[in-house]
């Protein structure tokens, strides 16, 4: 597999404080991946340090192969969290010279920003000066200005803070768009049904060092315990929960009443799943069957709290 | 264009369009102008309001000595008494009497003579009557003495030193005054262009760290071409202001010159000088005559090398201060908190300035001046204003320029990594005012 980036034990420290240690990634081509962590942990440093903003004490950077350079700012889109735009600047004008700055020239700036206004139809914002824009319409502005010269590598960091749900669908769209075209995507966020739904690579950064990386359904099928969710017709209520426990390992049960439904939690041994299943069948009937596979927020969660235990 | 070109041309558009910076460019000139006017106005209203003083003169001397001039007239009284006198002077509305008594001698006269005024009478017309009273008795003494008017007049031919150089150049009095003027005019220049157009840097920066947009355009450029970008755009557009105050303000004075007729030599101290002087009328030709002396010496300023030099200095002495400015800006995160930053800065301006005018003007190369002129801090404006008197013999030793934009050249290239490390790290820390401690950590990331 080929990787747009790969990050080689990249340090650094800001006085005593140590930002980055020894953080290594590597980074899919066409893929969507997530760099999670809470705040403080690094993200941003390890962000500024592939965008160039600072340097990394030790350790190596590789575009596409290559040493990270100053040729490669033009092959980046970066969308920071931190963000905006000068307030007494008219859009167009801004748009334009944000891209000329990423190495556009005039002409090309102007044709593509043509089409992205009109996608978004925001065409009549061209002469409006951005102080009289809303939060939500700045941070369109800075998304097209990110995404405008076809980066082969786009970096947005909490891309959908400041959007309306409809507005984040529409930006949502945009990158799946982008990743369709072949663009990889660097994803930072604490935002885990996001994640979900984007990242098919992830990283936790937690306290300066990665903890834990790779294809989020490994990780998802390294973390699942054999647990099954059960949901099972019982009109006598929790009655029932006795004589499942003699045979099953049980936990979590709660009995629904409006359904007259007793959900419960189930620990399988082995890959046992029909057997178990004809024998539950067989007490009552099932409703549903589920494995519970851990969301990207009991991952993150779990792989912090057993990292601080151990420490 | 080059990526330093673009942010050039944006500083400079976002400076030159600021709706407050072309207020500013355009009603400073007019404010300039009409306030030269209203000078201009004023002092003509002051002219003709002139001084009437009642002469009772009851004494065979001072016959003919007090003669009406442009801004004091004198109407004699004949034959009335001090109080008769008092009452007509008062309602005929003059500014008051001098009363000359009779007295045997010319002692007794001069001591018993009195002004009677409303109130306290101001201090040119008692200057102006002592001189004539002073000049009076000085003539009768020589007189006694056996000396003639004639032979007076001869004697009292004023004197001035003639000053030259070893080198055998000759200098004219009061040239170096005017020269220390020229030269402090220039170095002013510099310090405020540096205190205005700093400011306007550095409040940019804020406006960039304030707006959040810094982190997307460093993404794109250097921190360090940014910065530079900046510095030049905003002094762009300083030079375009100069260009545009210099120019309308001169058309305006021509045009107001023109239409209302206003004789630019009222201005001219010269007339008020003569006003004041003795009733001679050679000494009003040897002041011009000296005026004409300047005019040629100023003639003689060597205005290329000083222009030169001012660019020198200017652009130096600008950047060096601008990029601080740009530091500070960046360490900070809105414009109160500049105060303790800026102070330090503004300091060696005044400084320079201060020390300027007190040690330059007094000693254009005595070792105070020597040593301002080539600490890099103050040495573009006491330089500047130690060079309007000359280079080389019998001005600022040659050594002493080149250590001194050595000295500056060094500083700039020190005080811009400082800074561009600053602004660097600056540019992107928010919410906590900096110590200078801090800064200090800052040059180490």
């Amino acid at each position: 597999m080929n990787h747009i980036l790969v990050a080689k034990e990249v340090s650094k420290s800001y006085g005593e404080h140590t930002a980055l240690n020894k953080v290594s990634l590597e980074i899919p081509e066409n893929s969507i991946y997530g760099l999670l962590g809470p705040n403080g942990a690094g993200k941003t440093t390890l962000i500024r340090i592939i965008n160039q903003i600072t340097h990394p004490d030790t350790g190596k950077v590789f575009f596409n192969g290559e040493p990270l350079s100053q040729k490669h700012v033009s092959l980046i889109g970066y969308l920071p969290e931190e963000r905006g735009l000068y307030k007494s600047m008219k859009v167009g004008e801004q748009a334009l010279y944000l891209a000329q700055l990423k190495g556009m020239s005039k002409i090309e700036a102007k044709t593509k920003l043509k089409y992205w206004f009109d996608r978004f139809e925001i065409g009549d914002w061209w002469n409006k000066k951005v102080q009289e824009l809303s939060k939500g319409m700045a941070q369109k502005i800075q998304f097209i200005v990110t995404v405008l010269h076809e980066p082969k590598l786009l970096i947005f960091d909490e891309p959908f803070s400041g959007f309306d749900p409809i507005n984040a669908n529409i930006i949502k769209d945009e990158i799946l768009e982008l990743k369709r075209k072949g663009t990889s995507i660097i994803f930072s966020t604490h935002r885990m049904e996001s994640v979900e739904e984007l990242c098919e690579y992830i990283a936790l950064i937690h306290k300066s060092e990665k903890i834990l990386d790779g294809k989020l359904s490994d990780i998802k099928n390294a973390y699942k315990k054999n647990i099954f969710e059960v949901g099972m017709q019982s009109p006598e209520g929790l009655g029932l929960i006795k004589k499942l426990k003699s045979t099953f390992n049980i936990a979590d049960e709660k009995f629904d009443e409006a359904y007259d439904q007793l959900n419960f939690n189930i620990q399988l041994t082995n890959t046992n799943t029909q057997e178990v299943l004809t024998q539950l069948a067989s007490i009552a009937p099932i409703n549903h069957f589920l494995e519970k596979v851990p969301s990207a927020n009991d991952i993150f969660i779990r792989t912090i709290a057993s990292k601080n235990s151990n420490e | 264009m080059s990526k330093l070109g673009l942010i050039i041309r944006r500083e400079y558009l976002a400076k030159v369009r600021n709706k407050s910076f072309v207020i500013m460019t355009f009603l400073s000139p007019i404010l300039m102008v009409g306030m030269v006017v209203l000078i201009a106005f004023l002092t003509k209203l002051n002219d003709r309001d002139k001084t009437i003083i009642a002469v009772l003169n009851e004494s065979d001397y001072f016959s003919n000595e007090f003669i009406t001039t442009a801004s004091t007239s004198y109407i004699n009284f004949k034959n009335i008494t001090v109080e008769a006198a008092i009452d007509s002077t008062v309602s005929l509305g003059y500014y008051g009497l001098l009363h000359i008594p009779n007295k045997s001698t010319l002692e007794d006269i001069t001591s018993n003579t009195f002004l009677y005024t409303k109130e306290s009478p101001n201090s040119t017309i008692i200057t102006k009557l002592e001189k004539v009273f002073q000049f009076r008795l000085e003539q009768k003494r020589l007189q006694l003495l056996g000396v003639s008017k004639e032979d007076f007049e001869e004697i009292s031919s004023s004197f001035s030193l003639h000053t030259s150089t070893f080198a055998g150049e000759l200098n004219v009095k009061g040239f170096n005054e005017i020269r220390a003027i020229i030269g402090g005019g220039f170095g002013y220049l510099i310090m405020m262009f540096i205190i205005i157009y700093g400011g306007f840097v550095m409040r940019s920066v804020i406006e960039e760290k304030t707006s959040r947009i810094i982190e997307v355009i460093i993404s794109s450029i250097k921190p360090f071409q940014l910065m530079m970008g900046k510095i030049i755009g905003t002094s762009l557009a300083g030079i375009t202001q100069f260009v545009i105050w210099i120019f309308s303000a001169s058309l305006l004075l021509t045009i107001i010159i023109l239409v209302f007729d206003i004789d630019p030599a009222s201005f001219n101290s010269a007339n008020q000088m003569a006003d004041a002087g003795m009733p001679s009328v050679a000494n009003i030709s040897v002041m011009n005559e000296k005026m004409m002396a300047l005019g040629a010496e100023i003639y003689k300023i060597p205005w290329v090398m000083l222009i030169s030099f001012f660019l020198v200095y200017f652009l130096l002495g600008y950047l060096i201060y601008s990029s601080i400015y740009a530091a500070i800006g960046a360490a900070v995160d809105n414009e109160t908190d500049t105060q303790q930053f800026v102070f330090p800065v503004i300091l060696p301006l005044m400084l320079a300035i201060y020390v300027g005018f007190f040690s330059v003007f007094n000693n254009p190369h005595g070792p105070i001046a020597v040593a301002f002129s080539l600490f890099p801090l103050t040495s573009p404006i006491v330089m500047l204003m130690r060079l309007s008197s000359g280079l080389g013999e019998g001005g600022v030793p040659i050594w002493q320029l080149v250590l001194s934009i050595v000295l500056l050249i060094v500083t700039f290239i020190i005080i811009v990594w400082f800074a561009a490390k600053i602004y660097r790290v600056g540019i992107l820390m928010y919410g906590k005012k900096p110590t200078y401690k801090e800064l200090y950590k800052w040059l180490k990331y």
